[in-house]
């Protein structure tokens, strides 16, 4: 059996277990936990383009994921149907992350972690001041959620096994990019920018367009945060917000495939058992973000991979190598 | 009214280029944006209204407060960043996540709770001049931003220091082998920026109160007011404050709704036709 064919069945068991979750955890409320992590994983897996693959880290995209579920709350309460105002939510959302991006990719580097910085405050700012649009503080809600293909998605377990699908959609457009000469190309540009424009790659229109996919992936999790909770207010487009995206991207590891669920697992779990022990969120995500900056800031997983790998090497270093095979 | 939202515009302008004069030195020095800002003023105003329940005098309050922010940003500089000298990216991240921390424990600290900073003895009420009724504190605010600005531009551009500076500014690597202590100048342009953020922030504490919050509201100021004016130059920092000023204020009361939308025009134009500032230097 080849590697890759080897990696496939792992994916596919891990696939299985997944979908398979309601059944070894009856309870609805951990269900809706796990439907949370994914949720957050695909707005993760959107900012992971950006950040990960194009090296452009963007503190804005809590705005991109607010936009959606915007667009089509308010869409619903001036009397459109569910698949007429998602539609339109999407639209209007890439068109936005088309905007942002152009405006944005003015800049690398740091302008363009201030610019996207910047956008993002107004776009907070418009969903918290223009009340007569987005209803303000209270933000905009939807009814019911919608019923995909005339499947019911109302309860915990159905719900899940949808996002699981939007999931899967996802990590698989996401690896098609990534392994397709654009994804080869905009990691050449992320790493060489001069060398990849001097060989005749467009480096400004390749970024241009990860990043209004980065903000599809994103809006489509703001998306399915709107159906889960049936609203949205302006609290989802913070910098908190977005930093907390960033974080999962950071924490998981940055330009892996699997990085993103795995950080908005630890985020998601973190924030449920944080909320239930300490009074102060922030405070812990502050420490948190601190904390993973100074000391693991290639992320958890290839932090813990490197350090791990290290420690073998420094046990193997300490004795003799003659006695290694007996002790181990 | 008119008249009113002028001078309300031009307050805010003073307060704001206090704000983003600090930002924009230590931008251009370090080559960071620092995230933290926006905390730095709403912690100045927090401390200062403390001192004031001390018992103390508004002005001195006021010094007091930017003194302890100067201590507490030469801290951050010394033990958190400058580990991370080196990697821009780590460091403004770490700034974001001390925003947090500092947003929380200042909520812990002084409640949820706004706190209304009241105006200091001698400067309330107006004064008439020409039919006008001109309130007083507000044009001390002025005053003050005004007297600021002219001792940063001598500081910067008349002094040895300010040299100094400078040339660690247009290249640091060669400033350091020419002997000029960059190290130093990074500690001292922090703790600089933070007091004059901390100052600000109790001097605008009659006119804009302090809340939770604040510190998100006014650290995007800061960053349009440098996106506007350009990375690094003082007079961007002054005419961009003074623009945002203006916009803001009379955006309010003009389109209440779009008042977020109006500030963003300007930085929008100056990205598409002059990326790098009204005033800033092409890289």
């Amino acid at each position: 059996m080849t590697a890759s064919s080897f990696k496939g069945l792992w994916i596919a068991l891990f696939f299985v277990l997944l979908a398979t979750l309601p059944l070894w955890i009856s309870d609805g409320y951990y269900v809706n936990i796990a439907s949370q992590i994914l949720i957050w994983a695909v707005a993760a897996m959107g900012l992971n383009l950006i950040v990960g693959y194009a090296g452009l880290v963007s503190l804005g995209h809590a705005a991109l994921f607010a936009i959606s579920g915007y667009a089509v709350g308010i869409a619903m309460s001036a009397g459109f149907g569910h698949l007429a105002a998602a539609l339109l939510g999407i639209g209007i959302s890439i068109l936005t992350a088309a905007i942002f991006g152009a405006l944005s990719l003015r800049s690398t580097g740091i302008g363009f972690l201030m610019i996207t910085l910047a956008i993002g405050q107004i776009l907070w700012g418009i969903a918290y001041r223009w009340v007569s649009l987005t209803n303000g503080d209270n933000g905009v809600s939807i009814s019911s959620r919608p019923a995909p293909f005339g499947f019911n998605i109302e309860d915990a377990t159905p719900f899940y096994i949808f996002t699981l699908m939007i999931f899967a959609l996802a990590l698989a457009s996401t690896a098609l990019l990534v392994f397709s000469p654009l994804g080869a190309a905009i990691r050449g540009i992320r790493d060489e920018p001069r060398r990849m424009d001097a060989l005749g790659y467009n480096v400004w229109l390749t970024r241009f367009s990860v990043f209004v996919m980065s903000g599809f992936w994103t809006s489509i999790a703001g998306l399915l945060f709107l159906y889960y909770n049936g609203f949205v207010s302006p609290q989802v487009l913070t910098v908190q917000s977005s930093a907390e995206i960033l974080l999962m991207v950071l924490s998981g590891g940055s330009a892996t495939l699997f990085g993103p669920l795995v950080g908005s697992t630890i985020i998601v779990l973190m924030k449920n058992v944080a909320s239930s022990f300490v009074e102060r969120w922030s405070l812990v995500l502050g420490l948190i973000f601190v904390l993973i900056i100074i000391f693991i800031p290639e992320g958890i997983v290839p932090g813990l991979v490197s350090s791990g790998r290290k420690a073998v090497q420094l046990y193997k270093r300490r004795r003799p190598p003659a006695s290694t095979g007996a002790d181990l | 009214m008119w008249f009113i939202l002028t001078v309300n515009s031009i307050t805010l302008g003073g307060l704001l280029f206090l704000l983003s004069a600090g930002f924009s030195l230590i931008f251009g020095l370090m080559r960071i944006p620092n995230l933290t800002h926006g905390s730095f003023f709403m912690l100045g105003g927090y401390l200062g209204v403390t001192y004031l329940n001390c018992g103390m005098n508004f002005w001195v309050a006021a010094l007091l407060a930017a003194l302890t922010m100067a201590v507490i940003g030469g801290l951050v500089e010394r033990l958190l960043l400058r580990p991370l000298a080196g990697n821009a990216m780590q460091q403004v991240l770490l700034t974001l996540g001390l925003s947090f921390i500092i947003a929380d424990l200042s909520l812990t600290i002084w409640t949820g709770d706004p706190v209304r900073v009241p105006t200091p003895g001698g400067l309330e009420g107006t004064a008439d001049f020409l039919s006008l009724h001109f309130p007083i504190y507000r044009l001390a605010v002025v005053g003050i931003a005004v007297t600021i600005a002219v001792g940063l531009w001598l500081l910067i551009d008349k002094t040895r220091l300010g040299a100094m500076i400078r040339a660690g500014v247009d290249d640091a690597p060669m400033a350091r082998v020419v002997g000029i202590p960059v190290s130093a100048l990074f500690s001292l342009v922090f703790a600089l920026g933070a007091a004059l953020a901390g100052f600000a922030g109790l001097i605008g504490g009659p006119y804009l109160s302090i809340y939770p919050g604040l510190d998100s509201e006014m650290l995007p100021l800061a960053l349009i007011v440098v996106i506007l004016g350009g990375i690094n130059s003082l007079l961007g920092a002054l005419v961009g404050s003074i623009i945002i000023g203006f916009l803001f204020n009379f955006g309010q009361v003009l389109f209440p709704n779009l008042a977020y939308m109006i500030l963003f025009l300007p930085m929008l134009i100056v990205l598409l036709f002059r990326p790098q500032g009204l005033f800033g230097r092409n890289a």
